[in-house]
């Protein structure tokens, strides 16, 4: 029986966690990597696929962005034969992870016992072939291109790029210390096997990069891959007798206080990660000190230091001195970081890599990058500008 | 250099602002039609609303602080500040070489209004926060883009 206080009363854990095949330009089908990582993870939390009675995944249809969406939830259930009692897709939602909350939430009110969550790109394959398409089509721009793209701003990089450099106009963030994020990340791919880029990089290395949008050099940026990522959560009473050790959601992080956008904020050295990250310790007694890993969503160096802060790792404005020199966030350190090299070096997989991973430390799965001291309680957290959700791991039962 | 006491001092240098060949355009919809049309009249229009009389942007059909339906664009007097900005130096769109500053620009009116565009007719490496900036038009087609460049007294030629 779970603690009072517990968020869906202890209800939601999850069960499994797999991966597909992760690499640049793999080749092969968005549906065929969703479906390589959907088994893996039913088998990992030694279920039958027939036991599979909820799907969740982000963002659903109707994306155009090419490789943005592996597989729609449609897909998988068609291509599987799934007989759900539950399932959903969205994109408006807490982060690249929200359907995963959405999923701890039918579990534990009964809609569902075993839900297969997934996140699905093949972006490198899809761009290689496409992208071209997108800037030069001689299309008008529509949706959230059109404030942006006039003026050349057609990447995420430049949009966060603005807010990177004010906030180290007011607080002194340096480069340097945005490099310490990029260097954790390839010293732990370094020692995960799936991870795409694994050569050793230096803060020289690191510093001669070429620019993208200042302060963003080439290694702040992460890598489109081609890759899926599955979890399954489950009812608490339906975990009982599976091989893993079931890890409770102990809460999680859903707040949107402002309109979403990547320039209005009101302090724009802040993010949506502010909101997600206060309705998380909201909702749970446990305190940032109680935390042993950080998987922070780093689809740019400078989102995880809005993470570091927006999570009460830090002071605001004062992550720089936190991740000065690494050794903080290293794996050995006070708050290890990024164990499977994240999205800098381990690949873009959108937001699930970082669920995947703090169950993988969780379950003392890591294998080389395994933290030394065995973690109890991880904290997760995807998305960046206007897009943020986060979630609070334990392996307590 | 005519400066008042309270501008400060801008280090920003002149260069000559070269028209790109390409600008990927934008479709305006009922309710950024204003911002990206004005420029054909002169002028910079935001949304306001009538009720609280607080500016916003992007336009809306509704006030998002006193949930007012009685808002509309107004022209703007085109001045501001650059709040925050990027160097791009990556060339994403053929015809449109980089480097370009990209800035989140705060409006004179109310800065916690801000407009993205470029900062032209300035060393992208001079351009600083808090730079004061004023808006011209480029027109493409049937869109006026807004841009900025150093407000007049500011930079040094």
């Amino acid at each position: 029986m779970s603690e009072p206080g517990v968020l869906f009363d202890g209800k939601a854990v999850l069960t499994g966690a797999g991966k597909s095949q992760v690499g640049r330009r793999l080749g092969r089908g968005g549906l065929e990597l969703t479906i390589e990582a959907a088994l893996r993870a039913i088998a990992d939390a030694g279920l039958d696929p027939s036991a599979i009675d909820g799907v969740a995944s982000y963002p659903g249809p109707g994306v155009p962005d090419p490789g943005f969406s592996g597989a729609t939830v449609t897909e998988l259930r068609n291509a599987l034969g799934l007989r759900s009692t539950w399932f959903t897709s969205s994109m408006e939602t807490a982060g690249q992870i929200g359907p995963a909350i959405d999923a701890c939430m039918a579990v534990a009110t009964g809609l569902a016992e075993h839900v297969l969550v997934f996140r699905s790109v093949w972006e490198s394959t899809a761009q290689t072939a496409g992208r071209a398409s997108v800037l030069v089509g001689g299309g008008r721009l529509t949706g959230h291109l059109e404030p942006f793209g006039p003026f050349g701003a057609v990447s995420a990089a430049n949009w966060l790029a603005m807010p990177a450099q004010r906030y180290m106009h007011d607080f002194g963030l340096t480069r340097e210390q945005l490099g310490a994020i990029a260097i954790n990340a390839r010293r732990n791919a370094g020692l995960n096997p799936d991870a795409v880029y694994r050569t050793p990089m230096t803060m020289e290395d690191y510093l001669e990069a070429r620019m993208i949008s200042d302060p963003f050099c080439l290694y702040d940026c992460d890598v489109p891959c081609d890759g899926a990522t599955a979890v399954i959560i489950s009812r608490r009473e339906a975990a009982a007798g599976l091989p893993k050790p079931p890890l409770t959601v102990e809460s999680v992080g859903t707040g949107m206080f402002e309109r979403a956008t990547w320039d209005q904020r009101a302090d724009i050295t802040t993010m949506a990660a502010h909101d997600a990250a206060t309705t998380l310790w909201e909702r749970t007694a446990l305190r940032p000190a109680d935390v042993d890993i950080a998987q922070l969503y780093d689809g740019f160096s400078f989102l995880t230091v809005q993470w570091l802060e927006a999570l009460g790792f830090c002071e605001h404005g004062k992550v720089g001195e936190f991740i000065e020199g690494g050794h903080r966030i290293a794996l050995d350190g006070e708050l290890p970081l990024n164990t499977s090299g994240g999205q800098l070096s381990g690949g873009r997989l959108h937001g699930m890599g970082f669920l995947h991973e703090a169950c993988v430390q969780l379950w003392g799965e890591g294998g080389d990058r395994q933290v030394r001291k065995p973690p109890e309680l991880a904290a997760v957290a995807v998305g960046g500008g206007p897009v943020a959700g986060a979630m609070l791991l334990s392996r307590r039962d | 250099m005519e400066q008042t006491d309270d501008r400060p001092q801008s280090s920003a240098v002149a260069v000559e602002y070269v028209r790109p060949e390409v600008r990927l355009l934008p479709t305006p919809t009922a309710e950024t039609e204003a911002f990206w049309t004005g420029g054909r009249d002169g002028r910079l229009l935001i949304y306001r609303c009538r009720s609280c009389e607080r500016w916003f942007h992007p336009g809306s059909a509704a006030c998002f602080r006193c949930r007012s339906i009685d808002v509309g664009p107004e022209p703007v007097s085109g001045r501001g500040r650059v709040a925050a900005f990027t160097i791009n130096r990556q060339p994403w769109i053929p015809g449109f070489p980089p480097p370009y500053v990209v800035a989140m620009i705060e409006l004179a009116e109310q800065p916690d209004v801000r407009v993205v565009s470029n900062v032209v007719g300035v060393a992208p490496e001079s351009v600083s926060v808090g730079l004061e900036v004023e808006v011209f038009f480029e027109q493409w087609e049937d869109i006026w883009l807004p841009l900025f460049r150093p407000a007049a007294g500011v930079i040094d030629e």
